[in-house]
């Protein structure tokens, strides 16, 4: 936690949406998805947490609230890209099962897990509205359907660096 | 012959929505023009007659929200087109932002006309992440050309739209949820003393229309209601986009007139079953819709002859399950979807939704009792008829559907008959 009471680079970043959004405090939903995808872990810290409490004068409790109801954000690290496969109704019936092992066999890890140097989370979401490309798979916004295995390991290639 | 139709969906992939110089030549915001010749009045009563109904899912007729939203007095009032799309298998509200939308700018600053509103909000499921910016940018080419902002047209409305984010949650389609959720907190369903069109958004009136709703209105208007209504049927007018997909070859949104088979649906427009198989059974509506089986295949795609055999129209998810589908498996990932979004205010709907989950677990693994069959179904009528929102009272439609169309799937998971003392 500790790294972030320092990081000043993050706390200006912050400062600057909230200001975009005029310190609205109805806007918190917004404004902590989108502190969100400038935190590298894909998460809000405590501390940042607390500060966007105090800056839109409401309790953490509150900020937390919003964190812990609404899936897309998260109180817990996740990998630097969140890979995300549905196994809603549409994707049960086009066997997501099938893009489930490719994934897993190329990161190496099991569904809810991190791959270890912290690029990768894997995990299970529910219908994100591909249903006419499925079986389909988010990486952070970017959406992946109608898939072979080799083009899904393609893809994951191009995320292996960034 | 393939009966799609091009009203709401003309504009699909002919122009790079991009550009509003491009839009206006496929005659862009000519409905906006005439709705400002026919005023409020005949708006209102020109939805009416067309028979429009929210195609959110409620089916509520639009003619007379509006008609109600206009009525109701005050300095600021809002509209909220809902683009949180979150029922599985739904898919058309995106094509709508993706491909059109203009057409859905249109049709909210033709409601805001209508019924004198001054704010609007696109609210937009986080999983669309990338159309927010894009739609952002067509509101903001839509101001440059005086179409939002100050005496639009010279009509002396003065009206802006905002985009705003949905952060990932199912319950937040849900209207009042969907309020709670732009107002900064949890997005749980508010106890509705009073119609939101009275107090909704900061307690102000708010109209919530669905994406596709609002789309309608400019082609309405423009091609005239009579036209309009020479597609559908007579209690359905119109036509409906739908959402095609499952094992069918060509998924896909489609606009189709009401009153078309599900026969021509699937086989026709969705190019039949995948890798040649046989079809045995259709979810309408999306997860909260039902399951009904391929005998009913020529039944008419509309609303009075689904509620005939206990479907609806929903959402207008089509879901196609081949032969080799468990209806009890099946039923397990509406079930994972319902537990994992119910919002947990309310305890038929909590508790429900753990209990159905517990008990289609054992159908699934084939050791369920005789009396888990009645027991289930007195679980979900319970969700049905004492939950508190929307959420809750349809979850367990597709069991339900499920256990009257295909009982013997239910029978053959059971393996005992559970004593009771
Ligand atoms: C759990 C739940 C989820 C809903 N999700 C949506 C949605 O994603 N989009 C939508 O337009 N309506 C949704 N609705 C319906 C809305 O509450 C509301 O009726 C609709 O937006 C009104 O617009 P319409 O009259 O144009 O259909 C949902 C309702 C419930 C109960
Ligand atoms: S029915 Fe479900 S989603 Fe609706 S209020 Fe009750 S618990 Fe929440
Ligand atoms: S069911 Fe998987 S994307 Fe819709």
């Amino acid at each position: 936690m500790d790294k972030f009471k320092v990081d000043q680079e993050l706390i200006a970043k912050i400062d600057r949406i909230l200001e975009s959004y005029d310190y609205d405090d109805n806007s918190v939903v917004n404004i902590l998805l989108e502190i969100q995808s400038h935190i590298p872990e894909n998460y809000i810290p405590e501390e940042v947490a607390k500060y966007v409490g105090i800056e839109l004068g409401i309790p953490t409790s509150k900020v937390y609230d919003v964190i812990t109801f609404f899936s897309a954000i998260n109180d817990k690290p996740k990998g630097r890209h969140v890979v995300q496969l549905c196994k809603s109704s549409v994707c049960r019936l086009n066997k997501y099962q099938t893009i489930r092992d490719v994934l897993e066999e190329e990161l190496k890890i099991k569904m809810g897990e991190t791959t270890k140097d912290g690029q990768f989370t894997l995990r299970y979401s529910a219908c994100f509205g591909a249903c006419d490309i499925s079986p389909a798979f988010r990486i952070d916004d970017k959406v992946y359907g109608n898939l072979t295995k080799g083009k899904i390991k393609e893809i994951i290639n191009t995320y292996r660096g960034l | 012959m393939n009966r799609t139709v091009n009203i709401i969906s003309k504009n699909f992939k002919k122009y790079n929505p991009e550009s509003i110089e491009e839009y206006l030549e496929l005659g862009g915001f000519e409905a906006l023009k005439k709705a400002i010749e026919m005023g409020p009045q005949e708006i209102i009563s020109t939805l009416k007659t067309s028979g429009l109904k929210g195609r959110g899912g409620a089916a509520f007729s639009t003619g007379r929200k509006w008609e109600y939203s206009a009525n109701v007095k005050g300095d600021k009032k809002f509209i909220i087109c809902n683009a949180d799309e979150g029922e599985p298998a739904t898919f058309k509200d995106r094509y709508l932002l993706e491909y059109d939308p203009f057409k859905v700018i249109e049709g909210m600053i033709i409601a805001a006309y209508t019924t004198g509103s001054t704010d609007g909000y696109i609210y937009i499921r986080e999983e669309y992440k990338y159309l927010h910016n894009k739609v952002r940018k067509a509101i903001e080419l839509a101001e440059k050309h005086g179409f939002l902002g100050k005496n639009i047209l010279g009509s002396g409305l003065n009206f802006n739209i905002k985009v705003v984010s949905g952060a990932g949650a199912y319950v937040c389609g849900e209207s009042t949820a969907l309020i709670e959720s732009i107002e900064g907190k949890s997005g749980r369903p508010r106890l509705k003393l009073t119609r939101t069109s009275k107090q909704g958004l900061f307690g102000l009136p708010t109209l919530v229309n669905n994406v596709e709703t609002l789309a309608a209105v400019p082609p309405i208007l423009e091609m005239g209601v009579e036209e309009y209504i020479k597609y559908g049927t007579h209690t359905s007018k119109g036509t409906k986009l739908i959402s095609l997909c499952g094992n069918v070859n060509k998924p896909g949104a489609y606009e189709v007139p009401f009153g078309i088979t599900l026969r021509e649906i699937i086989y026709d427009i969705g190019g039949g079953i995948k890798d040649g198989k046989q079809l045995k059974f259709l979810q309408l509506g999306g997860a909260s819709g039902a399951i009904i089986p391929a005998k009913l295949i020529d039944i008419k795609y509309c609303y009075e002859d689904l509620e005939e055999h206990g479907a609806s129209v929903g959402s207008g998810a089509i879901l196609v399950a081949d032969e080799t589908n468990k209806v009890t498996h099946f039923l397990k990932s509406v079930q994972d979807f319902f537990i994992h979004e119910s919002c947990g205010k309310c305890t038929p709907c909590r508790e429900g939704n753990r209990q159905l989950t517990k008990i289609i677990n054992r159908f699934v693994t084939g050791n369920a009792s005789v009396e888990d069959l009645k027991t289930v179904e007195k679980f979900a009528n319970v969700m049905k008829y004492a939950s508190f929102c929307g959420l809750g009272q349809t979850a367990p439609t597709a069991l339900l559907t499920a256990i009257k169309y295909f009982p013997v799937e239910f029978y053959q998971q059971i393996d005992r008959i559970r004593k009771t003392s």
